[in-house]
């Protein structure tokens, strides 16, 4: 059930020696034999216990390495039972702190998503957010051609009920007059290129 | 040293303040031990199971202050069932009972009862400073007797107690001739507070030097406290939520200015962003900022306060920081020494918004960086390798990736490595927390390079018994082990027992170990308790091959424990 690297040799210098280069450049790293360490483990018969569900499931799994379901680890993550108690999400009722949450539509997409702008310091975090929400990419914002070479725009309504193009003014004046976002494909959104 | 009379020793002992200094100048000979012992007044017991009150009490006669940690480290993770122990009651009992005249009493993982409270305060009559950290049993009718007895209290501090609240009366309970608080922390307590008693409690109280407050406490008594007392070092704030356009606001944003003396800022445990402003003439002075509860600022507020905080040495914060957030501290604080970042999402289901960029970032900026918490989303190799040649002074470290058994994304390779680097590089390491993928190999690393380690914290790592193996026999200063899901068994737990004597404790729950080897070690060491919890009465008697979900062993003077709950078994 070892590694192949052989620790049962004395001097296995490979073994022990600590590289300060980056790692991945010995082929013969492995790694762990998950499924060893998984298979050594009978299952306990505890079927409500949260910690035994997480280990029924990994049995099932031979070379994968899943990790056991998040949220059913009893324990897990290390964090005082206090503070899981007495946390208040963000989205509490504060009354003068509601999340800025604005439905996003992309064009093609079966349904909407929503996201808080409040999270995101500026154009930056909130294009990529996007971008990995969607799985999509958008191109480089300059002034004058808006989101030239990518086939999205992210375009959003404002305050007036005018659809514009995201980025152009300054990021709190975004948040405070944005009312959605729709990512919008092709040819419609080359018509919003900016300055025009 | 014959030639000098015990005065003398005793003089000179006054200068070997920390408790491995003064343990150790009292193993040299008898004579040192008898003129140690007794003038030894602070005394810490890790373990109350370790010994009994009176084996303290006859050994330390002129004791003033103790510290006393119950329950397993686990037990903040709920891994320990309730009842399992760690009551204070036995030691309250005995230090009344005895001519010892206690006046500080420290807590860690206890379980106090209010009735507890009572005698100590009625007894005690010189009692000045109560401390708890993360206990639990005891309600505001226990702290209203601590409030109506102690006449010279100095500090009551209560830090993430789990207190039932049965309405804020406490407060009045201090009489008007008690006038001698410097420190008083109630930020746990739920309920409500008697606002009127404490402006008054405040107001004749001028050595008050440190004040955290509880959601309870508004705005407008925050003002008026803070005009009361502008000599306060450490605040913790309440309910920080008002119109930045009213009266109120703008008086605070005045009586702040006064406050020169604030090095410690904590709490916002309710907030509105729009009123931070008022704080910020106080954050160039900030040595400590604590925001690890304040999940209501975020964004482009959270970093426009910390880029004027450029004193800090202890940032306690959440992960909606973001690496982005965590670049801006980088570049800000400079004498940083401790970073805590905690999960803002506290189930671990959702996403960390931090990874290993916030982490590179900031080993860059604070070069004097040694001590970190940091919960994250993924860490890489390289980066753990690039933090430790940037930052070879950790003492403590401790890394949480929330996935676990997650590997290095970039190359999917466990992070023996990583952490291999980390322990190479900061000699002087005295606490480690691993996550993410690892094999026997890191604990190989840890076994040659982590000599001063002194506490191992391991979940969901390494293959075989040889990774807890390589740890037990190449730490030598080890003293605390925690271990859960991990395939170590009876050959790791059975290989060296000798070692065990040499440390406080060793948990091990979700592992290999079988009943069969826990009674071995058992029989083997007759000062050790070897307890296994037996929670869901899944153990038969008998029946030696199977596994042992959790087991929890500790050197003791004293044997067994008498005060163990059924489902716990003491080998």
């Amino acid at each position: 059930m070892e590694s192949k690297v052989a620790y049962d040799n004395d001097l296995n210098l490979k073994a022990t020696e600590l590289r300060l280069g980056l790692p991945g450049t010995d082929d013969r790293e492995e790694q762990t034999l998950f499924s060893a360490r998984n298979n050594k483990r009978p299952l306990p018969d505890t079927s409500k216990e949260c910690g035994s569900k997480k280990k029924s499931d990994a049995q099932h799994v031979d070379n994968e390495t899943a990790p056991p379901t998040k949220a059913q680890i009893v324990g897990w993550p290390p964090i005082r039972s206090y503070r899981k108690n007495n946390l208040q999400p963000k989205k509490s009722d504060q009354a003068e702190v509601a999340g800025i949450y604005v439905k996003v539509s992309m064009d093609g997409a079966p349904y909407l998503r929503k996201i808080d702008l409040g999270i995101y310091q500026g154009y930056p975090e909130l294009l990529k957010a996007l971008e990995s929400m969607f799985k999509f990419t958008i191109g480089e914002y300059s002034e004058r051609e808006g989101y030239k070479g990518s086939e999205y725009a992210p375009t959003y309504e404002d305050k007036d009920g005018d659809w514009m193009l995201v980025g152009d003014v300054p990021w709190d004046m975004f948040m405070s007059s944005c009312k959605r976002l729709r990512i919008m494909k092709g040819s419609e959104a080359r018509g919003l290129g900016c300055g025009v | 040293m014959n030639y000098f009379p015990d005065e003398v020793l005793e003089h000179v002992f006054d200068f070997v303040a920390s408790h491995r200094d003064r343990n150790a100048v009292s193993l040299v000979c008898r004579l040192w031990h008898r003129v140690e012992r007794l003038s030894r007044q602070r005394v810490f017991v890790g373990n109350c199971y370790a010994l009994s009150p009176e084996i303290l009490i006859a050994r330390f006669p002129g004791l003033k202050s103790l510290t006393l940690k119950g329950k397993p480290h686990f037990a903040d993770f709920n891994l320990v069932p309730h009842d399992w122990g760690g009551y204070v009651q036995p030691w309250i009992e005995a230090l009344s009972n005895s001519r010892i005249g206690l006046e500080e009493l420290r807590l860690k993982r206890m379980v106090v009862s209010d009735e507890s409270l009572e005698l100590l305060s009625r007894s005690l009559a010189n009692f000045k400073s109560l401390v708890l950290v993360s206990c639990e049993g005891f309600t505001t009718v226990g702290l209203a007797a601590i409030a109506a007895n102690c006449r010279f209290l100095r500090e009551l501090d209560l830090q993430e107690n789990e207190i039932d609240d049965h309405s804020g009366h406490w407060l009045s309970c201090f009489p008007d001739s008690c006038t001698s608080l410097i420190s008083l922390n109630f930020a746990c307590l739920k309920g409500e507070i008697n606002l009127a008693a404490l402006e008054r409690l405040v107001a004749r109280s001028p050595n008050l030097r440190s004040l955290r407050l509880n959601r309870a406490v508004p705005l407008e008594t925050l003002q008026n406290i803070l005009m009361r007392a502008p000599q306060l070092v450490d605040l913790g704030t309440g309910s920080y939520i008002h119109d930045p356009d009213s009266e109120t606001y703008n008086k605070l944003k005045h009586t702040i200015l006064k406050c020169k003396s604030i090095r410690n800022l904590s709490g916002f445990l309710e907030v509105a962003p729009r009123c931070l402003p008022a704080i910020y003439p106080i954050c160039l002075n900030l040595t400590s900022l604590n925001l690890s509860y304040a999940a209501g600022i975020h964004g482009s507020e959270l970093v426009k306060l910390i880029r004027r905080c450029a004193k800090l040495q202890r940032l306690w914060i959440l992960d909606c920081i973001g690496d982005k957030g965590l670049e801006v501290v980088a570049s800000t604080c400079k004498e940083l020494q401790e970073l805590r970042v905690f999960p803002s999402d506290v189930l671990g289901v959702g996403h960390a918004a931090v990874t290993e960029n916030g982490l590179v970032a900031i080993s860059a900026g604070c070069p004097k960086l040694h001590s970190l918490l940091y919960f994250c989303q993924q860490m890489t190799n390289a980066a753990l390798i690039v933090v430790a040649k940037n930052c070879p002074n950790f003492i403590r470290f401790r890394l949480c990736i929330l996935e676990p058994t997650k590997p290095d994304p970039v190359t999917m390779q466990p992070l023996d490595d990583g952490f291999g680097a980390i322990v190479q590089s900061c000699k002087h390491l005295r606490r480690l927390s691993l996550s993410g993928l690892l094999t026997d190999r890191v604990f190989l690393y840890i076994g040659m390079y982590a000599e001063q380690l002194e506490m191992l914290s391991v979940a969901f790592a390494g293959d075989s018994d040889k990774g807890m193996l390589y740890v037990l026999n190449g730490c030598k200063k080890l003293r605390k082990l925690e271990i859960r899901d991990c395939p170590y068994g009876d050959k790791a737990l059975l290989t060296d027992v000798g070692k065990y004597e040499t440390m406080r404790s060793l948990w091990m729950s979700s592992c290999e170990v079988t009943l069969g080897g826990c009674k071995t070690l058992a029989k083997e060491m007759p000062r050790l308790n070897v307890e296994i919890i037996n929670e869901h009465d899944q153990m038969e008697i008998g029946s030696e091959e199977q596994r042992v979900e959790k087991m929890y062993l500790y050197r003791t003077l004293v044997g067994p424990r008498k005060d163990a709950p059924e489902f716990v078994w003491t080998l």
